[in-house]
């Protein structure tokens, strides 16, 4: 089955995933900017369709090791927002009862292995899931996001290296949304096919449009397939972009405000699939924010309802 | 019962009996399929465990983080890094990633992960080959740290290791591998935090780690000639520390002598002394004393190499020095 023959229902829960997201984020920046969220965010603003795209094609027992932009990955792997809420929020109710924050949400109950506050952390993490899996037969694969901007740490030679080697049920999904922080990857990368840096580890590399959920989708779903059969890892690059700064605070002078309004035109990935689907009468565009919107105001609800932790707490889950 | 087995053969037993106990566990190194590793301790494993005994490339950030993955996967899983000198390479890995997994996701993450690194001085190897990074682990929280000195803990501490669901960070002295000793029988565990008094003494608590355990043995014999009774504790676990034992010995001798490999500063050693002049102020008759490694990376030469490291003279001389003079009468 290509992406072309996608039931409506699955196109309809794209954009609605994606929404969901975008929706998240936003209460996050607005949360954080009246001073209800403590530390930094990094908003995936502009690249959900990477996030939907991907976790779609996986089953809830498949794993996923993100980023430090982590939260849409989190959310696609089927993890509840309101316990994302309540962690932004530092409170007990958050899936890590406030000790984590943005950059460490993690729920193994649906196979979502953390964001990482370290670039480049994630493919070792993923890579060993997927030998667990291999060694033990269960079928399930692993898939690492990563930005651009990790592809220069030395892990990711080492991880591309073993995971071919040892065939790995692995899938390297970037989000090439062309910045490492504040500067441009062109300006810190001597490389521009990303997707072509897999041949020299004999491994599939795919370079797909990161703003087509379905080209996203279809790519992770060829992966899947040949990672669950024993075919090993593929590496896909999704070219998009990220509409936000790096961090909350980000006065983002390495770009003009005119330069985000036109990704914001041109790249969209919720508008453009939403075009599509109301052209064809598929979405009650209207019915499904309310839902959204109610889903977001409850998760703020619940966040701010949760107590901070108590004062043990910042001595207890060290050690088993 | 009790058969003699070395060290070497009782860190095989250890892997071999707690693979056939987790059919899911891995082991990822360098070398470890031809010939068992750099240190022989795999052989014969790879033909025992098809597919699991994961020979690596030169990747140590990968071998580290890969076995992370598979043990928050379900694990257990083994990383073996060739030289404990190369855990800097990962130190991401362990000390980022490994230790805080489970704090960092509110207790959500378990990771089952045993890093083992064969650690300390051998022949001329020098600076990068040679060094006790014990406190460097013993310093983050989140991670155990296990240092036997003895092929039966080095045994029942590993099989503890193997089946706890906390990262450790296991360091085999390479001049041990050989030494034979003394191994129970059967299903033997030997568990973190409780030391071991390798002598019963009265005049000087005398607190030693890995290697120097067996050098403090030597010194007691001596000393012993000379009137001066040590009491040896061997910690067995740097992380953590048994100082119930440590104290119990200090208020019965009054004096404590602290002798790891390492560099002293900011060692365990220190950490020891410190604690035992914070908590058991009273107890001493005498200043607690430390002797461990010059300030200084190891040198390749033999004679320099010896002065890098604490000798069973070196031991002699600071434990009577401790004691004060008779007046002769």
């Amino acid at each position: 089955m290509t992406d072309n023959d996608l039931a409506p229902e699955t196109l309809v829960r794209f954009w609605r995933d994606m929404s969901r997201i975008r929706a998240f984020e936003q209460a996050a920046v607005y949360q954080s900017s009246i001073g209800k969220i403590y530390g930094a965010l990094h908003s995936c603003e502009g690249q959900e369709a990477c996030c939907v795209g991907v976790c779609a094609a996986l089953g809830p027992e498949d794993y996923v090791a993100s980023t430090h932009r982590g939260h849409g990955h989190s959310l696609a792997k089927g993890a509840r927002m309101d316990r994302m809420m309540a962690e932004l929020f530092g409170r007990s109710d958050g899936y890590c009862k406030g000790k984590g924050g943005s950059l460490h949400i993690a729920d193994l109950s649906v196979g979502m292995l953390g964001a990482n506050g370290i670039v480049g952390a994630g493919y070792a993490i993923a890579a060993g899931a997927a030998l667990h899996a291999k060694v033990s037969r269960n079928g399930r694969v692993a898939v690492v996001f990563f930005g651009d901007g990790a592809i220069t740490r030395g892990t990711f030679h080492e991880v591309m290296n073993m995971a071919s080697l040892w065939r790995l049920p692995v899938i390297f999904a970037c989000e090439n949304n062309g910045l490492a922080q504040y500067v441009h990857t062109s300006e810190t990368m001597v490389f521009d096919n990303i997707a072509g840096l897999a041949s020299n580890y004999r491994m599939e590399g795919v370079g797909v449009d990161g703003n087509d959920v379905r080209a996203v989708h279809q790519a992770t779903a060829a992966a899947v397939t040949k990672a669950r059969a024993g075919g090993g890892p593929t590496l896909i690059e999704c070219r998009t972009q990220r509409f936000m700064g790096h961090s909350s605070g980000d006065p983002q002078v390495y770009r003009t405000k005119s330069d985000i309004e036109a990704l914001r035109r041109t790249g969209d990935p919720i508008a453009r699939l939403e075009a599509e689907l109301m052209s064809s009468g598929l979405l009650d565009r209207a019915r499904e924010t309310a839902s959204i919107e109610a889903e977001v105001a409850e998760a703020i609800r619940f966040a701010e309802a949760s107590p901070y932790p108590e004062a043990r707490e910042v001595i207890t889950d060290v050690y088993a | 019962m009790m058969r003699e087995i070395t060290f070497r053969d009782a860190i095989r037993e250890a892997l071999q009996e707690e693979m056939e106990r987790a059919p899911n566990m891995v082991i990822i190194g360098e070398d470890i399929v031809p010939g068992g590793g750099t240190f022989g301790v795999h052989q014969g494993l790879a033909e025992r465990f098809p597919g699991r005994l994961l020979e690596s490339p030169i990747s140590e950030a990968a071998i580290v983080g890969v076995a992370l993955g598979a043990a928050l996967a379900g694990g257990p899983a083994v990383a073996e890094i060739m030289y404990s000198d190369f855990l800097t390479v990962c130190m991401d890995e362990i000390v980022n990633q490994a230790a805080k997994i489970r704090y960092m996701t509110g207790g959500q993450a378990r990771a089952p992960l045993v890093v083992r690194a064969p650690c300390g001085m051998t022949k001329g190897i020098a600076a990068q080959h040679s060094q006790s990074l014990e406190a460097w682990f013993a310093h983050v929280p989140g991670l155990r740290v296990a240092l036997p000195s003895t092929p039966a803990d080095a045994k029942g501490l590993l099989k503890t290791a193997l089946r706890g669901d906390d990262p450790v960070i296991f360091l085999e002295h390479k001049l041990l591998y050989g030494a034979k000793g003394p191994v129970p029988d059967g299903d033997h565990l030997v568990p973190f935090g409780r030391a071991r008094i390798a002598r019963e003494g009265v005049n000087i608590t005398l607190v030693a780690t890995g290697l120097m355990v067996s050098r403090a043995l030597e010194a007691a014999i001596i000393l012993e000639k000379n009137g001066i009774s040590l009491e040896i504790i061997d910690p067995r676990t740097v992380s953590p520390l048994d100082f119930d034992t440590i104290f119990a010995s200090v208020e019965k001798t009054g004096r404590a002598l602290i002798v790891n490999e390492a560099t002293l500063v900011c060692s365990v050693a220190s950490e020891i002394a410190a604690t035992i002049a914070e908590k058991r102020f009273t107890s001493l008759d005498g200043p607690v004393r430390r002797l461990g490694a010059p300030f200084s990376p190891k040198p390749s030469t033999p004679g320099l190499e010896k002065l890098s490291y604490p000798s069973v003279d070196d031991i002699v001389r600071i434990a009577t020095e401790m004691i004060p003079r008779r007046k002769t009468s």
